[in-house]
């Protein structure tokens, strides 16, 4: 790769340039980090007015509370919900939107639309459309028999924020499926056909392999979305409930530390969340970063 | 093995552009045909349509005795090697080989012994467990004529097989391909828009212009007899120079001899003007510049009152320098007559 170089006049002119970013950096996402990781040592009486070191004390605990382990479970249960039906989904549109002609920038523009959304706004959307007393949904359910509650029921309010979190990420997974699609060669599709293999076959054995960068690549970014960016839409739709049954990780770092205003402990979980980022990010730079030739 | 006959086929695309006009064609069974012509001329689309990769508007194609207008690529029994080899990136080579025939449900031991035989004609053997982008671009070429073999199909089609290898590796693969060509004795088509590669590797030679076929012929023939302007001026290196009649009567000087009625341009092989003196039409002109392509000298010379460039071919080192004043003769025997309205060739 040939880079280019600029050459600066003088030597504190790129320092200056990047100053602005390095600063929002530093005091809205470094310092409250280091503070988080500082506090979970630490425990504070209940005035605020002495704080003492008490080690992994909080960690300890947590392993050890069974409304954090249950919490865990129905965070990879959410996760892997998002992931699997906001990629599946994505992909079947990237594939229908690839084989248009003329139409397909016309689809591309109206299916990136959710993604504009606020999580929030995406909440209360669903929320809206679910409501058990005014919802469209539930009044369609119950013909088939179904009594829609998510207030009372948590397999339905579990439903319903993976309904939510993955309508708003199709739009991300559709785009980069998309942009992967077109960039397999349209020779390899016509060699296959001549090869013998029917569309489905071919998509199976030519197409999707060679999206498998694309598809690990999002398989992390979507794991990592449902673990921090949908606190908005649990937020706005189920607050956690019915009884802690959407209570995720990211989400009961909100409860136990601003409304139980237990800090020590919601800064070990959200330390444990970081390490889990950390971890994914690792993960994709080792691996996504090695790219197919074509 | 099989024929392969176009009747009437013609390709109009969205928005009423016509690719190909009504054409006729029949290549024999064994026989290696060479589509040839300037891009854009239509060749590669004809290949497309014979493959199923792109559909007909009008006529037939039929493969042996099938009329395949209407079959899928895979039901046409075809292979095709593409420009860009076309090789599945995440599959070895063995695999690349294989994707055919498992397709098609050959058995397993079939499959083997096609594949080991397919890798042992082609010399790629010790590559069976790479995958393509481990391999060069000569062994890309040669596991994608691999791939077709191993099919051992109805007819080979080829896109411009040689056109991404350098100029050394591509004479090579071009004399590869004639002698498996003729091993096989496999109906092939090729499209190419290189005139050597055409000349050397055909049976049979289509030009073609524009959707339409100028002639048809053995290379040789094409290159004795051009049909047109066209072919004269595409078919041989260098090009046949090409002339107009009044502008050399103008220069020569009477002299002109009895050509046959409408004939207005005359053409001449470079190699076939004789430097010096001798039988036919003189002229005279200076040397612009010299080509010394190492057996032969090519000439440039500008003659007063022609508007274009003369070549003419020297045996060996040439005898003039550059800046000279060379004579020369243009044998009677060896012009060529055109029409200028038609384009075509008038004996």
């Amino acid at each position: 790769m040939d880079t280019k170089r600029t050459v600066f006049p003088s030597q504190g002119l790129p320092y200056l340039l990047v100053a602005p970013q390095l600063i929002i950096t530093i005091i809205f996402f470094i310092w409250p980090a280091g503070q988080a990781v500082k506090s979970s040592f630490e425990r504070e009486d209940p005035f605020g007015l002495s704080t003492s070191f008490v080690g992994l004390l909080h960690y300890l605990r947590l392993f050890q509370e069974p409304d954090y382990l249950a919490s865990v479970g129905r965070t990879a249960l959410f996760a892997l919900a998002v992931t699997i039906i906001s990629m599946g989904l994505a992909l079947v549109l990237a594939v229908a939107v690839n084989r248009l002609i003329r139409a397909g920038t016309a689809y591309s523009t109206m299916l990136l639309w959710p993604y504009a959304v606020s999580p929030v706004v995406a909440g209360i959307l669903w929320w809206f459309i679910f409501n058990s007393s005014t919802g469209i949904l539930p009044y369609m359910l119950e013909f088939f028999g179904l009594d829609w509650n998510h207030q009372l029921n948590g397999t339905h309010a579990m439903i319903l924020i993976i309904v939510a979190a993955s309508w708003k990420q199709i739009s991300y997974n559709f785009l980069f499926f998309l942009a992967g699609l077109q960039s397999v060669p349209q020779s390899l599709n016509e060699a296959a056909a001549i090869d013998g293999a029917g569309p489905f076959k071919r998509f199976w054995t030519i197409v999707f392999p060679l999206l498998s960068p694309t598809t690990f690549f999002l398989m992390i970014v979507n794991l990592n979305y449902t673990m921090f960016d949908t606190f908005g839409v649990i937020d706005a739709t189920t607050a956690g409930g019915p009884n802690q049954a959407t209570n995720t990780l990211v989400y009961k770092v909100y409860t136990d530390g601003y409304i139980g205003l237990n800090l020590g402990s919601s800064s070990a979980q959200s330390v444990i969340l970081m390490l889990f980022v950390i971890v994914l990010t690792v993960i994709q730079f080792r691996y996504v970063e090695r790219r197919v030739q074509y | 093995m099989a024929s392969i006959d176009l009747k009437g086929v013609r390709k109009v695309y969205q928005g009423n552009v016509t690719a190909i006009h009504a054409l006729d064609l029949s290549i024999a069974d064994g026989e290696l045909v060479v589509l040839v012509g300037p891009s854009g001329c239509g060749k590669s689309t004809l290949l497309r349509m014979i493959a199923g990769l792109e559909t007909i508007t009008d006529g037939t194609i039929s493969i042996g005795e099938d009329v395949v207008n209407k079959k899928e690529p895979a039901e046409r029994d075809i292979a095709m090697v593409f420009q860009n080899y076309a090789l599945y990136p995440h599959m070895s080579v063995r695999q690349n080989l294989e994707y055919g025939l498992k397709n098609r449900g050959t058995p397993r031991d079939e499959i083997d012994r096609r594949v080991n035989e397919a890798a042992r004609i082609l010399e790629i053997t010790p590559f069976l467990d790479r995958k393509p982008r481990q391999l060069s671009g000569g062994q890309r070429q040669r596991v994608a004529m691999g791939r077709a073999i191993v099919r051992q199909p109805k007819a080979f089609l080829f896109d411009e097989p040689l056109s991404n290898l350098d100029a050394k590796l591509r004479g090579q693969m071009r004399i590869e391909i004639r002698r498996l060509q003729r091993s096989l004795k496999t109906t092939s088509v090729y499209v190419t828009h290189d005139q050597l590669e055409a000349m050397t590797l055909a049976d049979r030679l289509v030009v073609m212009n524009g959707g339409r076929i100028e002639q048809v012929g053995k290379p040789i023939e094409l290159y004795d007899k051009p049909a047109s302007l066209f072919v004269a001026g595409f078919i041989g290196s260098p090009p046949m120079n090409l002339l107009p009649i009044a502008a050399l009567q103008a220069i020569a000087g009477g002299t002109m001899p009895n050509l046959p009625t409408g004939t207005d341009i005359v053409g001449i092989r470079p190699d076939e003007v004789v430097v010096g003196s001798g039988e036919g039409i003189a002229l005279s002109g200076t040397v612009e510049l010299i080509e010394p392509v190492g057996g032969e000298s090519h000439l440039y010379v500008r003659v007063e009152g022609l508007d274009q460039t003369l070549i003419l071919v020297q045996q060996g080192r040439a005898s003039v320098g550059e800046a000279d004043k060379v004579d020369f003769v243009l044998p009677l025997a060896a012009l060529h007559g055109f029409n200028k309205e038609s384009g075509l060739r008038v004996d």
